[in-house]
């Protein structure tokens, strides 16, 4: 209602300055349409504003009314039983609840009826007469010297600026809610026994916080077994080649059919690579171990079919920070190591690849750094005992399977296992942030060398 | 100097023709072959895990798109549900249906056809077609007539020689079953759209994606209706206002990492926020769009920044010098220059947020969701958690229904990246 108030002002007020035609042969200074806008952001955003916490207040008001009603008296003492029955009562009032369960709530609905209409009304005539009240005064500012530009310039500018600090406070949010609830976790289980531990098994806890059963050393080690060791096995040669291929020798062609083709890979979601992974990897995996490897006990989880179907995740970002790095190169050294009389792959090999060799690293950081945050492949496909091997065909377990495992399902906020998950949110978040600060830095420095 | 030049040995040219040399050409000129076929190689193995990968889920989803069905005559006349078609018309409708007996009626139609383990050819479910089929059209209730009802796990396996999880002499006594059934015309395969129209259920022939891909779309319209305006209007900040003092650097340097933070984390952050400080509902769509709109924000701002950027300064140089405002020449030049820009930037980045699973399982939209939700606020969950919740099914029923999804889910990201590409192609302008 408020926005259409808004409207009709934006024209009123573009009419009313259009009529300023010159007084005194100076043209207005401002464009009608400024005026309009004036006019209908003077009118919507105190009446909006308004309208928020007057949406924020209105509850606490309608309880206090709710309160003082004689029905009110019979309310049992506890505070938690007195909340539960209000928010039924509020429930019942607004139609979303079909039948009553307490007879109190019951006794109370017209009481919450009457107070809710009662600021309701009042919110909206407040709202209206402030509307009113900041757009006629607006208006009246409408003259034909009046800056409207510069002061609806002025809005916008500020419409930029908080935009612009939501990304600042998502990044505050982050940090403040990992570590406060990391803080309340360290709180009952020691830092150390948490960073050192070499026991994982929080669903065992279900009562008792018991420190023994939160280490998670074999976590990290799944983690990087995983993401760092395994598929970078994979997608390290793979991209890496691939980059040099169709950078190198791929005819014109070919390149632009391939490059799609492995940009592809990084778009397919992870959860159908985790549901391949699980179907179609993980069972061949196994078989292959029983049969030919000879380990009895491969497990169906195992290690090495997350790592593989992560590896080919990974391979766009390794390829494409790859040939980045490559096209970098100053052409002059590869075209010294030809005149030379050195073939392709030897200018490839000893020139091209260790000219680019930061570029590279930089580029194999950020792709450890993506496949170690990655979920849904090894939630899917990797299991969830917490062993610590190296047998790639055993099941291992990573942070963000954990983290998925400890605060699904748990409805209560405050046991010691969801107060983990965040403790180990916040040990990836610095992981993370970390080697991509470092990949970052390792890719400028590179780029800088040759410029 | 040189003397000792005189000195040393005039130095032989190389005798190209000499067998050691050649021997060392040919071994060059192999690992340069070899080196050249690993690459080739590499792109190959990728691309064709790339295939193996889709061929896998289209050869075993596209049955998810088909259902088999029964054919079950059905005596409503002579049944026990003492219904009138009259009855019907009136407001307790709901009411009478719900009350009679459906599912009995089901069951000893069933036998009275295919015997003694006739309700086991039928889907757990059938009798709510039975249901639908009576309240579309009451007068059903006189008659007699055969209805076609999707049927069980066990004779979909059969229909394809497939043993499904039965043991294998079970197995053979349902295919054979299966062919006689087919001789007689009591069973089909036809192509079904209820896998497209039904939602969530415990039962795979019952099952359709309609439900996950309301709450989708429910879901990607918060993130878009969030994360557009934040995100160009950030980017038009930082592009064309933003002053360099360290605000400016702190802006730049969140937003660069919120690109790169695991999309877990916002998991994290969606709960820990807007579910345990905000109380907003679980699993619903709002929540979810709220948490992918701070994931998908960073990547439209760092493409609507490269838009931007990409619009030359002589074009506001000029503007500004006929008398516009800043914000004149944002809106009237620079946005309009830049929009194909920014919006393939927003289309991969919903793109990459339709298929964003593991932030949503966090904050809890991996509940059975059996309805379409009708709301932001009501229970929802989305296409690829859907995936995550059949993939954890034991019923191989299941197996195909959730390749069909992914087929589904994979068409509507290939639809987007498309028009992206599209935009791309026919708007952008090199200057």
């Amino acid at each position: 209602m408020v926005i259409g108030f808004a409207v009709i002002a934006w024209f009123t007020a573009r009419i009313r300055a259009a009529r300023l035609r010159p007084i005194g042969g100076d043209r207005p200074h401002s464009l009608p349409g400024y005026h309009g806008w004036y006019v209908a952001l003077w009118l919507a955003i105190p009446a909006l504003l308004f309208l928020t916490v007057w949406s924020l207040v209105l509850p606490g008001l309608v309880e206090q009314s709710v309160l003082l009603d004689p029905a009110a008296q019979a309310l049992p003492e506890s505070q938690i039983e007195r909340s539960a029955i209000l928010g039924e009562a509020r429930a019942l009032a607004d139609g979303s609840l079909g039948a009553a369960f307490n007879e109190e709530a019951e006794a109370l609905i017209p009481a919450y009826q009457e107070a809710s209409n009662f600021y309701g009304v009042i919110g909206i005539i407040a709202t209206l007469l402030l509307a009113f009240a900041c757009g006629a005064y607006a208006f009246l500012r409408v003259r034909p010297d009046f800056r409207a530009r510069n002061r609806v310039e002025r809005v916008v500018m500020w419409v930029l600026l908080i935009a612009s600090l939501i990304a600042i406070l998502t990044t505050i949010g982050i940090v403040a809610s990992l570590l406060f609830e990391t803080i309340r976790f360290f709180e009952r289980i020691s830092i150390i026994e948490f960073i050192f531990g070499t026991h994982w098994n929080p669903q065992s806890t279900t009562f008792s916080d018991d420190p023994g059963s939160f280490g998670a050393i074999p976590l990290f080690w799944g983690t990087i077994l995983i993401g760092a060791i395994i598929a970078m096995i994979v997608a390290i040669p793979l991209g890496l080649m691939s980059a040099v291929y169709l950078t190198q020798y791929a005819p014109a062609r070919i390149r632009s059919i391939m490059k799609p083709v492995l940009e592809i890979l990084a778009g397919v979601p992870t959860v159908v690579y985790g549901y391949f992974a699980a179907l179609t990897v993980a069972p061949a995996i196994r078989d292959f171990a029983v049969n030919f490897v000879g380990i009895s006990s491969a497990s169906s989880e195992s290690a090495l079919a997350a790592g593989v179907v992560m590896g080919v995740m990974i391979i766009p970002f390794v390829s494409s920070m790859a040939d980045d790095s490559l096209a970098a190169v100053p052409g002059a050294m590869r075209d010294g190591s030809l005149a030379m009389g050195a073939t392709n792959s030897e200018t490839i090999k000893r020139v091209l690849i260790p000219a680019a060799l930061p570029g590279i690293v930089g580029g194999v950081l950020l792709a450890v750094s993506r496949a170690i945050g990655e979920t849904m492949i090894v939630v899917m496909a990797a299991g969830l005992a917490a062993n610590l091997t190296a047998n790639p065909f055993e099941s291992v377990t990573t942070v963000t399977v954990q983290i998925v495992q400890l605060l699904t399902g748990d409805q209560e906020f405050d046991s010691s296992k969801t107060l983990a998950a965040f403790a180990l949110g916040l040990v990836l978040f610095i992981v993370t942030l970390l080697l991509n600060i470092i990949a970052l830095g390792v890719v400028k420095r590179f780029r800088e060398a040759y410029e | 100097m040189n003397t000792a030049i005189a000195s040393s040995p005039p130095r032989q040219p190389t005798d190209w023709s000499a067998d050691a040399m050649q021997r060392r050409i040919r071994a060059r000129y192999r690992a340069e072959k070899r080196f050249r076929f690993y690459g080739l190689f590499a792109v190959l193995l990728s691309a064709g895990f790339l295939a193996f990968l889709l061929v896998t889920m289209i050869s075993s989803g596209a049955r998810g798109f088909t259902q088999t069905q029964i054919a079950l005559p059905v005596n409503f006349a002579a049944s026990d549900i003492f219904l009138e078609p009259g009855q019907l018309e009136g407001d307790g409708r709901d009411q009478l249906l719900a009350q009679a007996d459906f599912q009995g009626l089901a069951r000893q139609s069933a036998i009275t056809t295919y015997g003694e383990e006739g309700p086991g050819l039928l889907s757990n479910g059938a009798w709510v077609l039975l249901r639908d089929a009576v309240s579309a059209d009451p007068s059903l209730l006189t008659r007699n007539e055969t209805l076609w009802v999707p049927a069980s796990t066990e004779v979909d396996f059969a229909a394809r020689g497939d043993s499904g999880s039965r043991q294998s002499e079970a197995r053979d006594v349902m295919i054979l079953r299966y062919a006689e059934l087919e001789a007689s015309e009591q069973v089909r395969r036809t192509l079904s759209w209820n896998f497209l129209t039904l939602a969530d259920s415990s039962d795979p022939t019952l099952v359709g994606i309609w439900g996950a891909l309301k709450g989708s779309l429910l879901t990607m319209t918060i993130t878009l209706l969030l994360a557009f305006p934040i995100g160009v209007l950030t980017a038009v900040y930082l592009e064309e206002y933003a002053p360099e003092n360290r605000w400016t650097d702190i802006i730049e340097v969140s937003i660069n990492n919120l690109a790169a933070v695991p999309s877990i984390i916002f998991g994290l952050l969606g709960l820990a926020v807007f579910i345990n400080v905000f109380h907003l509902p679980r699993s619903a769509a709002i929540v979810g769009g709220l948490t992918l709109a701070l994931m998908t924000m960073p990547v439209i701002v760092i493409a609507g920044r490269n838009a931007i950027k990409s619009v030359p300064p002589s074009i506001r140089d000029a503007a500004l010098g006929i008398g516009a405002s800043p914000v004149q020449v944002l809106t009237h030049h620079v946005l309009p220059l830049s929009l194909p820009g920014i919006l393939t930037g927003t289309i991969i980045g919903m793109s990459r947020a339709l298929g964003e699973t593991a932030p949503l399982l966090l904050i809890g939209m991996r509940a059975f969701v059996a309805t379409p939700p009708g709301g932001f606020t009501d229970p929802a969950t989305v296409l690829p958690v859907q995936i995550f919740l059949w993939s954890d099914e034991l019923d191989p029923g299941f197996v195909e229904k959730t390749s069909a999804a992914i087929i589904v889910l994979l068409l509507f990201l290939l639809a987007m990246n498309g028009i992206a590409i599209w935009l791309r192609n026919k708007y952008e302008q090199r200057w």
